[in-house]
């Protein structure tokens, strides 16, 4: 077997010194009736060559989105990320290393956390970040956990705007933590009224921008709200690109930022590992979950980097910790962070303002077609039509010839009667020749 | 010596001491500013055509300002981060004997597979009818995964060991409100050994929590469990093997007295990978276990993530566990992604924990290193890292101390400090000497069970030669601390790219990102 380096030889000789005949005397605390005598019901081992078939096989049966015209976003997006990146993260030192608690052997890993810290404190325009979470759905539950602790109440408000997926899970943990949560109808087009849901009894509004449906939203009239009310606002984002180009929560008024951020360094791997990103004022800090990067010296009072204020943390506080979480998403917080070095923020604003002008562009042309509308008054590379018909049918019909349209809202919303909206995204990724494939199918099955 | 160049061939003799360099560097050794330091606002690696002429749609929110993030250049940002990873230790680099943590090889053919297009390059929400193989490997993973651990499903989503103990413990607090009991059952049992996620985990979740003692021999004794049991318990969370490397030898007995008390028997299976092939947890009793993928499948653990953190769960809890999950039907492959659609199928899902499916990336490793290893190889694995945690333990009995006797371990073996007694020198201190001969530390003070905690995990992946030359240098380590050459450890490590660092002021005065330097005023000029 190619991963193990014992030889048989080697096996007797180490038992030999160990003091034992068989190798099961090593394993003598297990009750003798349950120890397994027989090898388990699965095929023995395989050489690369049969795995790479086996595996080439099933990956054979997917639809890869690069071969495609490709407009499905909804909380993750295709974009390009430059050849330097995976190379980079695909080093031993970096890809190899566990979680730096010998940090005198880790500066590599704690330097590029505090760099990501700082890059994305500066995108979402807050005082500090942490060193990431599992993705933007996990961030948000902690955020509304987080914002109970700060404010000793226990309700959240949460809009109608919010990906369906982060509002469940946050949902989830509510229920289970015995804590409240109401949650308001879909809005479509931006309009609903949170501010009459803001009492001294609310502990957070949850809030997404650009929202679940695309619209951008200006948060500054909910934050007075809430702070009046000594509530806290917490501004959630599925996409981080956006911020290249659209005023960043922090500069209006949140208090908690959250978000996913797959799309700067990390490809769409049906759905996971994707970076949580966390931010919040300085004041919070010590409720903040998750692990943070701090800068410190070394004996010779030379510059360097440790993992700090983990008195927090579950390791040291159990069952007082602020979070149960004991890891962060090391590699991909490493993709984000050179991507977004290799981007600096002109070449993000440019690529933010390549990924609106093609959106506005398909939106355009699809706002020409008979039967359908767009429904969004704003929007950064992403929003919802009405089609003459119903979405999901559409999406497989289309995904038949190789177009994959965008996302069915009865896929994250079953049940509520939406059944004819439609979200498309629209990244730097896509061509004319994409937009144009995409209008035809449409025209096809609409005759519009 | 010199040769035909006259240039000499070997060192001198170093009597006198290495100078200082003037650029701070030490050979491969670099110093490396913060990419702050060395790049510009108006630089940017990447290329793209100017946009398309349209009228924005921004609705009156674009942002205004610089966001203040300088750029590099792609060869500097090769520089940059190339330097920075040769400040790492990594498994590729040598013995890394992190107890608990299981820092095995990582097979680069995962990594070739997790990046086919049709696994790496596929949308979560993209049509099912396109992402029939993605849901096939998962099924196969589920399959592997119930088949290995004999217990009846598996929740996949999970994103990372602690993320699988609170699905676990939320399924078993589902299937506790369903019995009518949520207002009884409160209390879960933790015993002191456990990872501090266990108890934050529980009381994430509004559980009470109660610490087992943990007995003399270093595991827990079924009888201080059943003194604690009564209506009032929900749970206990026990892990096994412990985080002591031994097996828990009662649990047969603690997983009955538990479900004759009506409570569940959650398992912490961080340390699963001992035993895989050898026992199964739902023979034990086990009700549901997180699978950490980083460990016992080896997916990497880059730096301290992504993880990945299936649960399996028992027939009693099976019906409770979250979505999505796949279901094989004669139409092929089916992805049942809320509460509603999985009623249907006669589930009672405790709801969603995570956006879309989970790791898919770590899925894809994970089965690779699945197949790879086979039936046959998983079992070898097992007892290859229990055979080499044993004989470290055997090369190093006699000069350091074994808090539960010298006897019999899984695949880590658990040394105290009370041989470092008088010597001057902590478990800190050894730990950072062994920095300096190049190795990366055991963990250290962790179980808190006992006192200054050194828990070696060598896995399965070290050569015997690479075990005799680590046993022989912590030997010779032990034997310069016990003579007092203290020096060697108190100041350690020297060789490292830094000196010990001060932790304690980095949490007094919470430096956490770059701040651009103070402009100097002409006037102080």
């Amino acid at each position: 077997m190619r991963y193990l380096p014992l030889s048989d030889t080697d096996r007797t000789d180490m038992l030999a010194k160990i003091g034992v005949k068989h190798i099961d005397e090593l394993f003598a605390d297990i009750p003798a009736d349950k120890l397994q005598h027989h090898l388990p019901q699965l095929p023995v081992h395989k050489g690369e060559l049969e795995v790479e078939r086996l595996l080439g096989r099933m990956a054979a049966r997917n639809v890869p989105a690069s071969t495609v015209p490709f407009f499905v976003g909804a909380g993750a997006y295709k974009h390009h990320v430059p050849s330097t990146v995976d190379h980079l993260i695909q080093r031993s030192e970096f890809l190899t290393s566990y979680t730096p608690y010998q940090p005198e052997i880790a500066q590599g890993t704690l330097q590029y956390l505090f760099e990501f810290q700082t890059q994305v404190a500066a995108l979402t325009g807050m005082e500090v970040a942490n060193a990431s979470m599992y993705d933007g759905s996990t961030a948000c539950g902690e955020a509304v956990l987080m914002a109970h602790r700060v404010t000793k109440r226990n309700k959240a408000i949460l809009s109608g705007g919010l990906h369906p997926h982060y509002a469940e899970v946050v949902r989830t943990l509510s229920r289970m933590a015995g804590d409240k949560v109401e949650t308001l109808p879909p809005d479509l087009k931006a309009s609903e009224n949170l501010l009459d849901k803001i009492d001294d009894t609310v502990s957070c509004v949850v809030i997404q921008t650009p929202d679940f449906f695309g619209n951008l939203r200006d948060l500054r009239a909910i934050a007075e709200k809430c702070h009046a009310n000594g509530a806290l606002l917490i501004a959630v984002f599925t996409e981080i690109m956006s911020l290249g180009l659209i005023t960043p929560p922090g500069e209006m008024g949140a208090d908690i930022v959250v978000g996913e951020g797959q799309s700067i360094g990390n490809g769409l791997i049906y759905g996971g590992p994707y970076v949580g990103l966390f931010t919040t004022k300085s004041k919070y800090i010590r409720q903040m979950p998750g692990r943070l990067c701090g800068q410190t010296v070394d004996a010779d009072g030379n510059r360097g980097f440790v993992l700090t204020l983990s008195t927090r943390e579950q390791h040291i506080r159990r069952d007082k910790a602020t979070s149960n979480i004991c890891t962060n998403s090391g590699l991909c917080t490493l993709a984000f962070t050179i991507h977004m070095s290799l981007l600096g923020q002109t070449g993000l604003k440019r690529v933010a303002e390549i990924n609106h002008a093609n959106a506005v562009h398909l939106a355009d042309l699809l706002s020409g077609l008979k039967g359908i509308s767009v429904l969004n008054d704003s929007f950064f590379n992403e929003f919802t039509v009405r089609l003459p018909g119903n979405a999901a049918d559409t999406v497989e019909r289309l995904a038949a010839h190789s177009v994959m349209a965008g996302v069915p809202v009865s896929r994250l919303l079953p049940g509520s009667g939406l059944d004819d909206l439609l979200i498309i995204a629209n990244t730097e990724v896509n061509t004319d020749e994409d937009r144009a494939a995409l209008v035809s199918g449409l025209k096809e099955i609409f005759s519009c | 010596m010199l040769n035909r160049q006259g240039r000499p061939t070997t060192p001198g003799t170093s009597d006198s001491a290495a100078p200082h360099t003037f650029t701070g560097n030490r050979a491969l050794d670099q110093t490396e500013p913060l990419l702050f330091e060395v790049g510009r606002l108006e630089t940017t690696g990447v290329d793209y055509e100017a946009p398309k002429k349209v009228k924005a749609r921004l609705g009156g929110l674009a942002r205004k300002g610089e966001i203040g993030l300088p750029g590099l250049s792609e060869p500097e940002a090769m520089r940059h981060y190339v330097r920075l990873s040769q400040k790492n230790y990594g498994i590729d680099t040598g013995l890394f004997p992190l107890g608990s943590c299981t820092m095995k090889h990582n097979p680069r053919l995962n990594e070739r597979m997790a990046r086919l297009p049709g696994f790496g390059d596929v949308h979560p929400l993209q049509p099912v009818s396109t992402v029939q193989g993605a849901l096939e490997l998962m099924h196969t993973l589920a399959h592997w995964l119930t088949e290995l651990t004999g217990m009846d499903a598996v929740a996949l989503s999970p994103k990372a060991g602690a993320h699988g103990e609170l699905c676990g413990m939320m399924a078993i607090k589902a299937a506790i409100e369903a019995k009518g009991e949520a207002e009884t059952r409160r209390i879960v049992l933790v015993p002191d050994s456990a990872h501090g996620t266990n108890p934050a985990t529980a009381a994430l979740l509004q559980f009470e929590v109660r610490p087992v003692p943990v007995r003399e021999d270093g595991t827990v004794d079924p009888e201080s469990v059943k003194a604690l049991l009564g209506p009032d318990v929900a749970a206990i969370m026990l892990t096994n093997p412990n985080t002591c490397g031994l097996f828990e030898k009662d649990i047969v007995a603690i997983a009955d007295a538990m479900h004759d008390a009506g409570a569940y028997f959650y398992c912490d299976g961080a340390n699963y990978n001992a035993i895989v092939g050898k026992a199964r947890p739902g023979d034990l009793g086990v009700d549901a276990m997180h699978i950490n993928l980083h460990k016992t499948f080896s997916t990497p653990h880059g730096g301290g993530g992504p993880g990945s953190g299936p649960v399996v769960l028992s027939e009693r809890l099976a019906p409770f566990a979250p979505v999505p999950f796949v279901r094989h039907t004669d139409q092929g492959f089916e992805l049942v992604e809320d509460t509603h659609q999985a009623e249907k199928h006669g589930a009672h899902s405790f709801g969603r924990i995570t956006a879309f499916q989970g790791q898919m990336g770590m899925f894809v490793r994970a089965l690779s290193y699945m197949l790879s290893h086979g039936a046959d190889g998983v079992r070898q694995a097992s007892e290859d890292a229990v055979l080499n945690a044993n004989y470290i333990r055997a090369g190093l009995a006699d000069l350091m101390s074994l808090p539960f006797g010298n006897k019999p371990c899984m695949h880590e073996v658990l040394f105290d400090d009370h041989w470092l007694k008088d010597t001057g020198v902590s478990t800190l201190d050894f730990a950072k000497a062994m920095i300096d001969e190049g190795y990366h530390p055991m963990t250290v003070y962790f179980p808190l069970v006992v006192h200054g905690a050194m828990l070696i995990e060598p896995t399965e992946s070290e050569s015997r030669a690479s075990l005799d030359l680590f046993i022989a240098t912590l030997r010779d380590l032990a034997m310069a601390a016990k003579r007092g050459d203290k020096e060697r450890f108190t100041g350690a490590p020297y060789f490292a790219p830094v000196r010990r660092l001060d932790e304690t002021r980095a949490a007094r005065n919470p430096v956490l990102k770059w701040m651009p330097p103070e402009p100097i005023s002409e006037a102080a000029e």
